[in-house]
């Protein structure tokens, strides 16, 4: 909190926007990862804080810092770019897992398999080395 | 095979070294050789490099996004928080996608499911048909028109 | 006046930020099948990586930042591995 007394108050105010706005963006998508009653739709409530929850709080940090010029920001920008990169990946490779599951166990309320077999070749190139 | 296969890979690869450690010439030859090594690893994993055609649209195609990701988010939220007063129906939609390179299908399906409310479950490549999951699937043609005409005739014309 | 702000947002983003984890962690032990639980696993991580960066706003030390970095990764890591188990590996319990 050393930097935080020479911050000008525009700056403390929009740093605490964002951060409130991340945080509490993050709380409602795990609240809907409570609340929601099937997986296919709690798969949806995490992206919440992976999109705009971590964003607040990636943005907040970067105005504190470059306004403070404590240090430079590249850590921020970095974590963003990789949970934007990476959230999709596991999202699809779970929701794969769990379709494949459903399927596997003859679950009514997941469509069948387009063509039975080889259905999931190269829908994830995006995973290419976790593949 | 040349001396830097992905000289972009590289150079990324480089800069995200010297961000992390410091601006130094030791950190710059020591990223440097590590950079090398790991573009001549992805070469030997994936002989395929994709290919660009139209570099302008991509600015486009990233406000698109992030406009959209802000918008599904307030959608998702008012969904949630409003919670069981307001019945939501969602459910599994079928979308047949004329897109077939692998690269656009990729960051296509990045798209989808870093947007809240929809998710990307699998893909067909023999008939090109889209399995996928929307939270909030009032109009089913809506979530077509979405994908068909806002994502995928932009990434068709950015890489085909 | 801004130290002050900021005092209290920080500490709220810590209350919000552990409620949620609490959430996630409920979802990871009440299942009810293992793709919920590793969806629960999954964004206990993210928002424990959230709170490293808040924590580290606090601080002002760059070693938050790194560990948060590495949570991240490790989150990734863990979940396509679980994920990847569960297509593969016993599919049914």
């Amino acid at each position: 909190m050393s930097q935080a007394a020479d911050l000008p108050l525009w700056a403390a105010i929009a740093v605490c926007f964002f951060l409130l706005l991340g945080a509490t963006l993050a709380l409602i998508g795990t609240i809907g990862l409570t609340r929601l009653p099937s997986f296919y739709e709690r798969l949806h409530a995490p992206t919440l804080g992976t999109s705009w929850g971590t964003g607040g709080v990636v943005m907040a940090s970067m105005i504190f810092f470059t306004v403070t010029g404590a240090r430079p920001v590249f850590h921020e920008i970095l974590i963003g770019i990789f949970v934007t990169v990476t959230t999709p990946v596991t999202l699809m490779l779970l929701a794969q897992a769990a379709l494949h599951r459903d399927r596997a166990e003859g679950n009514a309320n997941v469509p069948p398999s387009a063509t039975a077999g080889t259905a999931s070749g190269k829908d994830a190139p995006a995973a290419g080395a976790a593949d | 095979m040349s001396v830097l296969p992905y000289p972009l890979l590289s150079l990324s690869l480089v800069l995200m070294w010297m961000t992390l450690n410091s601006f130094t010439i030791g950190h710059l030859i020591l990223g440097g050789i590590i950079a090398t090594f790991a573009s001549w690893g992805m070469a030997a994993l994936r002989p395929h490099k994709p290919r660009i055609r139209r570099w302008h649209l991509l600015p486009h195609l990233i406000a698109i996004v992030l406009y959209d990701i802000v918008r599904s988010n307030i959608a998702v939220v008012s969904i949630i928080v409003t919670g069981r007063r307001r019945r939501h129906r969602s459910g599994f939609m079928t979308i047949h996608l004329e897109l077939k390179d692998p690269t656009a299908l990729a960051i296509l399906a990045v798209i989808l499911t870093s947007t809240p409310g929809t998710a990307w479950l699998e893909y067909n490549s023999s008939d090109g048909s889209l399995l996928m999951h929307v939270l909030d699937l009032v109009e089913e043609q809506e979530w077509t028109d979405l994908v068909k005409n806002r994502y995928e005739r932009l990434l068709m014309e950015i890489f085909e | 006046m801004s130290v002050t702000i900021l005092y209290y947002a920080l500490t709220a983003a810590h209350v919000i930020l552990s409620i949620a984890m609490a959430l996630a962690l409920l979802r990871m032990i009440r299942g009810p099948r293992a793709q919920d639980r590793v969806l629960g696993l999954d964004t206990l991580y993210v928002n424990s990586m959230l709170l490293l960066l808040t924590f580290g706003i606090g601080s002002g030390r760059t070693i938050y930042f790194e560990a948060a970095l590495i949570i991240g990764l490790l989150g990734f890591v863990a979940t396509v591995a679980l994920a990847k188990f569960l297509m593969r590996g016993e599919v049914i319990e």
